[in-house]
C-alpha cells in the first residue's frame, strides 16, 4: 500500500491505471479536466494510450472502439459532455461493452456553471440515451472512494459487460484526502467476445443492430435479466445510526459528508437520527429503505437537484413513510448548519 | 456494366447465415449498388495481402451497416458518423490489427464529420473508404452533403439548391488539405478500367497501413441505382456525366513514399514500474504513530486565506500532508464556487482523529487571514474560542472578536527578512504548530522535505517553521 494525499479526480487515474485501463479518451471541461490532464501523462507514462478526441461524442466512440479490442479503456466529463456521450453509451450498453465513464457533475442546465450539483441523477442513472438499457452508478464521497470505485467499475463493468458511471460533483474531485492504492496492477480478464485481431477470435461480432423484431426482444430480456442481477447482487450502501432513527436522512456524494456531521451532531443532543447513503444509485438500496420504512417515521432527501433522486426513494418507500426535500442548485453547496437547521424542521 | 459474377473471396462467408432468412447467397444490396462491388474488391485484397485473422471493419449506419452479413474478418458496427473514433480506439487499442472504417456520404460527410476530420488530422494509422452515392440509400433517398446541385431526392424534391442547402461536400479535397494524411485518392465505379483502378487504390491503401504508414482515405463515387430511381446502366452514365465533373477522379495527396513507417512497438511495465511511474513507492512505513495523542484536540477546522500568490492552498497542502504522515485524518478543499472573488484565494483544511465529514469549512476554529480582506470575510465565522492568526505585516486592523484567541505575526516583513516574501506561509504553519501542537515539528519538517519540489528551497523553508515556532515563544508564551 502507498498512500498519497491527493485530488480526487487524479486518485480516478491514478486507479484506472492500476485496474489496468490502458486507454484515456477525453474532451477538456471545467471541473472534470484534471482527470483528462493528469491522464495526459500518466497514461503515456505507463505504456497506455491518451487522446484528446474532437468531442466528448467522439471519446466516448473510441472507448467503444477500444473496448471492443478486450482492453480496459475510460472517458470522464461532466454535465454537458455526458448529454453528448449518451448516443455512445447506449451503444454500449447495447452492444454490451464494458467501460468506465466518470461524471463530475456541475450546474446546469443548458451551460450552467462550474460548480457542484446533483442534477445528472435523472439522466446517468435513468438511463439518458435511447432505449431500454441501465448502467451501473458509483456515487464516492472521499478521495479513497475514487480510486476505489475507479477501480471496482472496471470490475464491474467486466462482471456485467456494461458500462459502469461513477457519479461525482466538483468537490469530491477537486478535494485532497489520503488515498491508499494498491501496489499491484489487476489483470485485465479475457474477453471471449472481444475483437483481439487474431483467428479465435475474427468471428466475432461487436454489434447493437438486431433487425429481427424476436432477435432485438429476446435481446432487452436478456438485458433486463443482467439488470436484475446486478440489483440482487450489487447494491451498497452506507448506514450511520439506522437501527434506531426516527429520521432518516439520506445523500449521495459530497452532501452525505455534510450530512454525516449532521447526523453526529444530534446524536450528541439525543435525537434519533441516522444517515442512510446509497453508494451504488443503480441499483438503489431499495429493500434496505422498505426495511428502514418498518422503523422509522420520516425520511429527508437532501440533493443539489430539483430532487431527482427523492423520487427513487418514495419508490422504495411505496407511500409507507413521509418524504421531504433538502435542495439547491445553481452551484450552492449547502453548509452543516444549514443543514442541522432542515434535519431540526422534522424531528 | 453488368454486375460482374466473381468467385466467393475467401474474406467472405460462404453462405451469409448472419442475414437470416432463406436466401443466404445473395448479399441484401440492389442490384447494380456500389456496395456489392467494393465489398468484394475489399475481400479480395484481405485474401490477397493475408489480413484476413488480423482486419477489423467498422460497418457504419447506412446501407452498409450489414458489412459484416459478409466479411469473415472481424467486425464492428459503429453508431452513424462515428466509424473514425471507433476506428481510431480499435486501433490505439491494438496496433497490429488492420482497420477499415467504411462509410457512407451522410455518415462521413454530414453527421461524422468532426469524426473524419479530426481521424485524419491525427494521422490514424487506418483505411477510410468513403463511398459517395450522392444520396443517402438506407432510408430511402434523401439529399446527402454530396447530392449534386439540382439533382432531386426525397428531401430536396425541386432539386437541391446551392441557396438553400449549398454546394456538394468535396471530402477528397479537404483531406488532402491536412498535413498527417498519407494518401488521398477519388475514384469511381463505372467501367472496367475504373473498376481495375479502385482494385488498386484500395490496395495500397490498405498496404500504407500494413506498413505503419498512416492514414489513407479512398473515395469511390459509385452508384445507388435504388435512390437516383435509375437504371444500373443509366447510373453508370450519370456517374459519368454529373459526378465526375464535379468530383474529380484523381489522386489527391500521396506522401507515402517519402513516409517512414512509424514504431508500433508496445511498452509493457512491471508493477514496480508503474508504482514508480505513479509515484506510488510503497514507503514502508508502518502505522506507528500513537493515535492517543490525538485525542488532545478535537477537529481542526482551518480557513487559511490570502491573496493569490501568497501561497496559501500550498499552505494548506503542506498542513494536511503534516497531519497525514501523523495518520491523521485530514481533506483539502481549495475555494471554489462564489466564494472566489477579487482576487483571493482560501482553502479549506480539516485535520481530525475521526473520519471527516464535510470538507467545507463554514464556521472554522482556526483561520489564517493573510490579509484584510480574508479577515473581513472570516472573522465573523470563527467559532467562539477559536483561534484567528493574522499577518500584521499586511492587515492593517486589530481583530475586532474579543472571544477568540488572536495571534498577530509580521509574516512578510519576517519572511523578507528571510530573503524570501514566499515562506511567510511557512513561518505561519511553524507558528500554528507551536501554538496548537497538533503536528509535531520534526514531522512537519520530513514532510516539507518529502514534498517540496524545488529541493533547493528546502533550507529555506525548514528555517521559516523555526522562526514561527521563535516568534511564538518569544511573543506569546
Ligand atoms: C443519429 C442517427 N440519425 C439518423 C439515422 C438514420 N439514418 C440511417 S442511415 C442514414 C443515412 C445513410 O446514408 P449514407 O451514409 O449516405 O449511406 P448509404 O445508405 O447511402 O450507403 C440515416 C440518416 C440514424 N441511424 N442515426
Ligand atoms: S439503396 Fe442504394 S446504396 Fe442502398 S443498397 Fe440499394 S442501391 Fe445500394
Amino acid at each position: 500500500m502507498a498512500k498519497e494525499l491527493i485530488k480526487g479526480n487524479e486518485a480516478v487515474v491514478k486507479g484506472a491505471i492500476l485496474a489496468g485501463c490502458s486507454l484515456y479518451f477525453g474532451y477538456p471541461i471545467t471541473p472534470a479536466s484534471e482527470i483528462a490532464e493528469s491522464a495526459a501523462s500518466y497514461f503515456p507514462m505507463s505504456g497506455g494510450t491518451f487522446i484528446q478526441a474532437e468531442s466528448e461524442v467522439a471519446a466516448i466512440n473510441m472507448v467503444y472502439g477500444a473496448s471492443s479490442t478486450g482492453s480496459r479503456a475510460m472517458t470522464a466529463s461532466s454535465g454537458p459532455g455526458l448529454s453528448l456521450k449518451q448516443e455512445g453509451i447506449s451503444y454500449l450498453a447495447g452492444a454490451e461493452l464494458p467501460c468506465v465513464i466518470v461524471d463530475v457533475m456541475r450546474a446546469g442546465p443548458g451551460l450552467g456553471n462550474i460548480w457542484p450539483e446533483q442534477s445528472d441523477y435523472n439522466q446517468i442513472v435513468k438511463g439518458g440515451g435511447h432505449g431500454n438499457y441501465k448502467v451501473i452508478v458509483l456515487a464516492p464521497n472521499s478521495a479513497q472512494e475514487m480510486c476505489d470505485f475507479t477501480m471496482l467499475a472496471f470490475d464491474l463493468a467486466d462482471k456485467y459487460r456494461n458500462p459502469v458511471i461513477v457519479l461525482t460533483d466538483a468537490y469530491i474531485g477537486q478535494m485532497m484526502e489520503p488515498v491508499e492504492f494498491p501496489n499491484k496492477r489487476k489483470e485485465v480478464p479475457y474477453r471471449d467476445y472481444a475483437l483481439y485481431g487474431d483467428k479465435k477470435t475474427r468471428h466475432n461480432l461487436i454489434t447493437s443492430i438486431l433487425m429481427n423484431t424476436e432477435l432485438l426482444e429476446k435481446h432487452n430480456i436478456k438485458l433486463g435479466k443482467k439488470y436484475q442481477e446486478v440489483e440482487e447482487n450489487e447494491v451498497k450502501f452506507e448506514a450511520m445510526y439506522t437501527d434506531d432513527a426516527e429520521l432518516i436522512l439520506m445523500g449521495y456524494g459530497i452532501v452525505s459528508r455534510m450530512l454525516q456531521n449532521v447526523v453526529e451532531t444530534l446524536r450528541q443532543e439525543g435525537k434519533k437520527v441516522g444517515l442512510l447513503r446509497p453508494i451504488t444509485l443503480f441499483p438503489f438500496p431499495n429493500q434496505k429503505i422498505a426495511e428502514l420504512a418498518d422503523t422509522a417515521d420520516k425520511f429527508l432527501v437532501a440533493e443539489l437537484s430539483d430532487g431527482q433522486m427523492i423520487n427513487d426513494v418514495r419508490l422504495a418507500l411505496n407511500g409507507k413513510k413521509e418524504v421531504h426535500l433538502f435542495n439547491r442548485m445553481g452551484g450552492a453547496v449547502p453548509s452543516v448548519e444549514e443543514l442541522l437547521e432542515a434535519a431540526r424542521k422534522y424531528i | 456494366m453488368k454486375a460482374q459474377v466473381l468467385a466467393k473471396p475467401k474474406a467472405f462467408y460462404d453462405k451469409f447465415e448472419r442475414k437470416g432468412g432463406t436466401n443466404l447467397e445473395t448479399t441484401h444490396y440492389c442490384p447494380g449498388c456500389g456496395h456489392g462491388n467494393i465489398h468484394k474488391i475489399l475481400a479480395e485484397a484481405i485474401v490477397d495481402f493475408g489480413i484476413q485473422d488480423r482486419t477489423v471493419l467498422v460497418s457504419p449506419v447506412g446501407c452498409s451497416v450489414f458489412a459484416y452479413y459478409y466479411f469473415d474478418i472481424g467486425n464492428v458496427q459503429a453508431a452513424h458518423g462515428r466509424a473514425p473514433a471507433v476506428a481510431t480506439g480499435l486501433k490505439r487499442s491494438n496496433k497490429d490489427s488492420i482497420v477499415i472504417s467504411y462509410q457512407g456520404d451522410g455518415d462521413l460527410a454530414a453527421i461524422g464529420g468532426a469524426e473524419i476530420l479530426n481521424a485524419a488530422n491525427r494521422g490514424e494509422n487506418i483505411t477510410v473508404i468513403f463511398i459517395n452515392n450522392a444520396i443517402y440509400g438506407m432510408t430511402g433517398g434523401q439529399m446527402a452533403p454530396t447530392t449534386m446541385v439540382g439533382q432531386k431526392t426525397k428531401t430536396s424534391p425541386f432539386g437541391r439548391s446551392s441557396e438553400n442547402e449549398g454546394h456538394p461536400i468535396r471530402m477528397c479535397e479537404i483531406i488532402s488539405t491536412l498535413e498527417a494524411p498519407v494518401y488521398v485518392e477519388r475514384t469511381a465505379l463505372v467501367d472496367f478500367k475504373s473498376i481495375n483502378r479502385t482494385k488498386k487504390v484500395l490496395r495500397k491503401a490498405l498496404q500504407n497501413q500494413i506498413d505503419n504508414k498512416g492514414f489513407s482515405f479512398v473515395e469511390i463515387l459509385a452508384p445507388c441505382p435504388t435512390g437516383w430511381k435509375m437504371s444500373s446502366v443509366d447510373s453508370q452514365k450519370w456517374i459519368e456525366e454529373k459526378m465526375i465533373p464535379y468530383f474529380p477522379v484523381k489522386v489527391f495527396k500521396d506522401i507515402s513514399d517519402d513516409i517512414e513507417p512509424r514504431s508500433i512497438k508496445k511498452k509493457t511495465l512491471t508493477d514496480k514500474e508503474i508504482l514508480d511511474v505513479l509515484g506510488l513507492a510503497p514507503s514502508g512505513k508502518a502505522d506507528t504513530v500513537d493515535k492517543d495523542f490525538l485525542g488532545k484536540f478535537s477537529e481542526q477546522k482551518m480557513k487559511i486565506a490570502g491573496f493569490g500568490g501568497q501561497g496559501v492552498l500550498t499552505a494548506g497542502v503542506m498542513l494536511a500532508a503534516m497531519a497525514m504522515e501523523e495518520n491523521l485524518e485530514v481533506s483539502w478543499l481549495p475555494s471554489y464556487g462564489p466564494e472566489m472573488r477579487g482576487g483571493t484565494a482560501n482553502c479549506s483544511v480539516h485535520l481530525s482523529n475521526k473520519r471527516i465529514g464535510s470538507p467545507l469549512t463554514t464556521n472554522p476554529n482556526v483561520l489564517i487571514a493573510m490579509n484584510g480582506p480574508s479577515l473581513d470575510a472570516f472573522e465573523d465565522t470563527v467559532e467562539k474560542d477559536g483561534l484567528i492568526i493574522t499577518n500584521s505585516s499586511i492587515v492593517d486592523r486589530k481583530v475586532k472578536r474579543d472571544d477568540v484567541k488572536a495571534i498577530e505575526i509580521p509574516l512578510t516583513e519576517m519572511a523578507s527578512k528571510m530573503g524570501m516574501t514566499a515562506v511567510a506561509n511557512m513561518i505561519c504553519i511553524g507558528a500554528y504548530l507551536e501554538l496548537t501542537k497538533v503536528i509535531d515539528t520534526a514531522t512537519a519538517k520530513d514532510t516539507i522535505k518529502q514534498h517540496l519540489k524545488k529541493k533547493e528551497f528546502v533550507d529555506i523553508n525548514l528555517k521559516a517553521i523555526d522562526e514561527g515556532v521563535k516568534y511564538i515563544r518569544e511573543n506569546y508564551s
